[in-house]
Formats: C-alpha cells, structure tokens, sequence
C-alpha cells in the first residue's frame, strides 16, 4: 500500500485531475494535494493522489553522492 | 524508469555496502530500526541484510498500518457490512487481514456482504454517488501519506451533501509511534531510525527533530529504492560512530524541512487528535491517531467533520480482541522478535492461510520474510 514511486505527469486536467505514465501504464491522478504541477513533472503518486512533486536537481545529486561512496572504499 | 531504476544499480549498491563496512567498527553493534513496512520491503526484496556487516542489524519497525491495526477494528469493518447492510470500500490490503471469528473482509464478502476494493478514496465516493440508497463506508486506515486523500474525500462529501457516505477512521502518526517504541518498558535498544519516505514527504522531516533533542537517536530520511536505503545505513554508522544524534536526510529528492503544507492544511481541516488508538503490539498509545473533526477551532470554514464519522453514524463501538495466541506479530512490531521467531511462520501462518497481520500486506515482515528471505536465512 505504500509502494509508490515517482510518475511522470503526461496530461494536466480539470478539477485537479492528471494522468501520469509509469513504466507504460497511464492512470489517472488528482492534484488536489500539490500545486504548479505541469507536463513533464515527475510527482510520487500516493493511493491515485500526487503527494509530492520530485526535485529532479536534488534526484541527481543524490545519484552523484552515491557514485562518491561507492567510489570512496575503493 | 526514470529515477527509479538508477537507484537499484546492483554495483552502486555493492560499493555503498564497502562503505558502510569500512566504516562500521568491529567492536560495537549498530541496531537500526526501519520504522516503515515500506523499507522492510526493499530490505527483504533486494537481500540488502545479506550486503551489512554482522555487527550492523536492521531491526523491523512498526510502519506498516495494516500490520498495526488490531483485530478489533477490522471487526467494526465486518460489523458494518454484514449488520448495517453498508457497502464497506477498503483499500485491497485490508481484504484478508483476519479477524474474529475465522472471518476476513473477504471471507464476509464472500458470505453476502458488500465490500468493495477501491484504489483510492475518489472510488470509494463514486460509489457512494452511484448508490444513492446505500450507506458506503471507506475504511480508511494509514498513517500520513493515506491520511490526505482520505480528507480530500471527506471535504467533497461534505461540499456535494453526500448523505450516504462516511469514514471508519484508523489514520494513525508516525511520530506517536516512534515515542511509543521508544518508550517500551525493557525495549530493545536502537541506535537510530531510518526515517520514511513517503510519510515525510507529507510531514517533513521536522517532526523527528524531537528523538535526537529529547532521545539522542539518529534519523536518516530515506527513500524507498535499495540504494536509499543503503546510503542511510551509511549515514546511520557515521552519526553512531561520532557520537551524534542529528535528523539527516537522503531523501532530498521529494522531503523538506517543512514538508507538503498543502496536504497538512487539508488534514487539519478535516482531523483532530483521538486521546488514544490501541495498536496492534503497542497497546493504546494517547494522542496517537485522528478522529473527523468534532471541534471547529481555528479553522477558517469552522465546521465540524462529525456527521461523516461511521463510528458516530453507527453503532459500532470497539471493542479489543487478543491476537491469536500463536502469533508474534505484536512483539515483531516492537522490534523484539523477527518473523523467524514465531513457531507457525511459513507453516500454518502463510501470505494464502495468515494467521496474523503481518503475514498479509507486503510490508509486513513476515510476508516480506516469507516471499524474499526465508531461504536465504535457512541457508
Ligand atoms: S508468522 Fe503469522 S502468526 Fe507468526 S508472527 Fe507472523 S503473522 Fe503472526
């Protein structure tokens, strides 16, 4: 139940409603617990609700710090 | 899929795990509690155990609400389909979570009473539009990443006048969780919490900054995916060995400080505090989980939540009901045993036959344990 992982928003609707793609599959969200979400945006998608918008500037940093570890012992 | 895939990368992993041994001194054990069911998923799916050092344990927390909730409250869910005639909606992992008398949401089901599957709480009011002349009934349990959708729900019911729709409210707080853990006569001792995902990027990872203050324990928010994980174990031995107690977060990518105001907001508006929430392996912990707002205090549209509330609406009191005698599931909540411990774990307590809680969700440890680990640890 609290599997959700980062989807990517591919159609803003009415009513706070979305649709977003993960792996192929299209579903459709609301937005009534975000704001400013647009096209393109990646949101962790909670129970058919975005419960947060993903920050793709720190997604890679944290990708960067992993490299680092990983790199450190060796 | 796009940053989801980049932090299952196997090497990545191999190489944070030589971190963390390096770092990790012989000497000392690190018990580290993952609080939610969700981290004991990828722990179990992605043998990450297998990655630590000896010394460096991962201890089960209580974070998976289907495990937490006690029989009691799946029996007013029963109560109100089969007596009431209402139609019960519940998320799917509710289904077959036992309760008295051999029956399950879906062993009722099965005996003629209406329960619907819904995957979110806009289903569960589609329902309630389209049966006009039936009571629908969401069950709705979680802790604060379902509490949200749950109060955005409640707020168009009563928008639209939806009569014939209510709420059986089980949403439960991470943070009254983790006191009550912390606070177990003779508990076992942690050194520091892997924080949730998901709930935190509702809450923000302010609410933790009370158990390093006021405990000295560590808290690393991590994301869900193995590397996350690993990364936060990391942080972990590294704040233990400096003899620090700080609230770190790896989980940059979707929790702030602040967390999601928006979904707060909304939260607050809809719920209040219940005094008191018994648990399933806690007991009754005060101020621990919501209750529909009765008093309308400070907020702006001042109006109470009460009419949706299903236990007000019914007559559905609570009522306790020991676990059966066999089951471990409370003490795996509190930390002290592991899925392995329990005498009927993958023999009569099965993900097809549970006997208990935690064999139900795939967050709970002993399905986690049953579907990724338990040939690993007979090795
Ligand atoms: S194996 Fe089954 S009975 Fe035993 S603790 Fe786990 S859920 Fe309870």
């Amino acid at each position: 139940m609290c599997l959700a992982m980062p989807a990517l928003v591919v159609e803003v609707g009415s009513a706070d409603m979305a649709v977003v793609e993960l792996d192929g599959v299209r579903k459709e969200i609301s937005l009534a617990l975000v704001d400013g979400v647009k096209v393109g945006d990646y949101v962790i998608v909670h129970v058919g609700y975005a419960l947060q918008k993903l920050d793709t500037d720190e997604a890679l940093k944290t990708l960067e710090l992993f490299a680092e570890m990983a790199q450190a012992t060796q | 899929m796009k940053y989801i895939d980049e932090y299952r990368d196997g090497d990545l992993a191999k190489g944070i795990a030589a971190a963390i041994a390096a770092a990790a001194k012989p000497g000392r054990e690190y018990r580290l509690m993952e609080f939610c069911g969700g981290h004991t998923h990828a722990i179990s799916r992605y043998g990450l155990a297998d990655l630590l050092p000896p010394n460096v344990r991962m201890i089960h927390g209580p974070g998976c609400p289907v495990c937490v909730l006690p029989i009691g409250r799946i029996d007013q869910a029963i109560r109100l389909a089969r007596e009431h005639g209402a139609i019960l909606c519940t998320y799917g992992d509710c289904l077959r979570v036992p309760a008295s008398d051999h029956l399950s949401l879906l062993k009722a089901k099965a005996l003629g009473a209406k329960v619907r599957m819904v995957y979110s709480t806009a289903d569960a009011l589609k329902i309630a539009r389209e049966h006009p002349d039936k009571q629908v009934v969401f069950l709705a349990i979680g802790f604060e990443t379902t509490t949200p959708p749950t109060a955005v729900a409640l707020k168009l019911a009563k928008a639209e006048g939806l009569k014939n729709f209510s709420v059986l409210c089980n949403h439960v707080l991470t943070p009254a969780a983790m006191h009550a853990i912390l606070a177990v006569p003779g508990g076992i001792p942690i050194d520091g919490f892997v924080g949730p995902a998901h709930v935190s990027t509702v809450i923000g990872s302010r609410p933790y900054e009370v158990f390093a203050s006021d405990y000295g324990k560590p808290v690393v928010i991590a994301g869900f995916e193995p590397l996350d994980v690993m990364q936060a174990i990391l942080m972990l031995v590294r704040q233990v060995n400096d003899g620090r107690a700080e609230i770190e977060n790896e989980f940059t990518r979707a929790v702030t400080r602040e967390g999601n105001l928006k979904a707060q907001a909304v939260v607050d508006e809809v719920f209040e505090l219940r005094e008191s929430f018994e648990w399933r392996g806690l007991g009754t912990v005060p101020n621990s989980a919501l209750r529909l707002r009765r008093t309308p205090t400070g907020i702006p549209s001042g109006h109470t939540m009460a009419d949706f509330d299903a236990e007000a609406r019914f007559d559905v009191e609570y009522k306790a009901v020991p676990d059966n005698k066999a089951c471990e599931c409370g003490a795996i909540l509190r930390g002290e045993k592991r899925p392995q411990d329990c005498a009927i774990f993958g023999t009569i307590c099965t993900p097809d036959n549970p006997v208990g809680s935690c064999m139900v969700s795939s967050e709970g440890a002993c399905a986690a344990h049953y579907t990724y680990g338990r040939f690993r640890s007979a090795e």
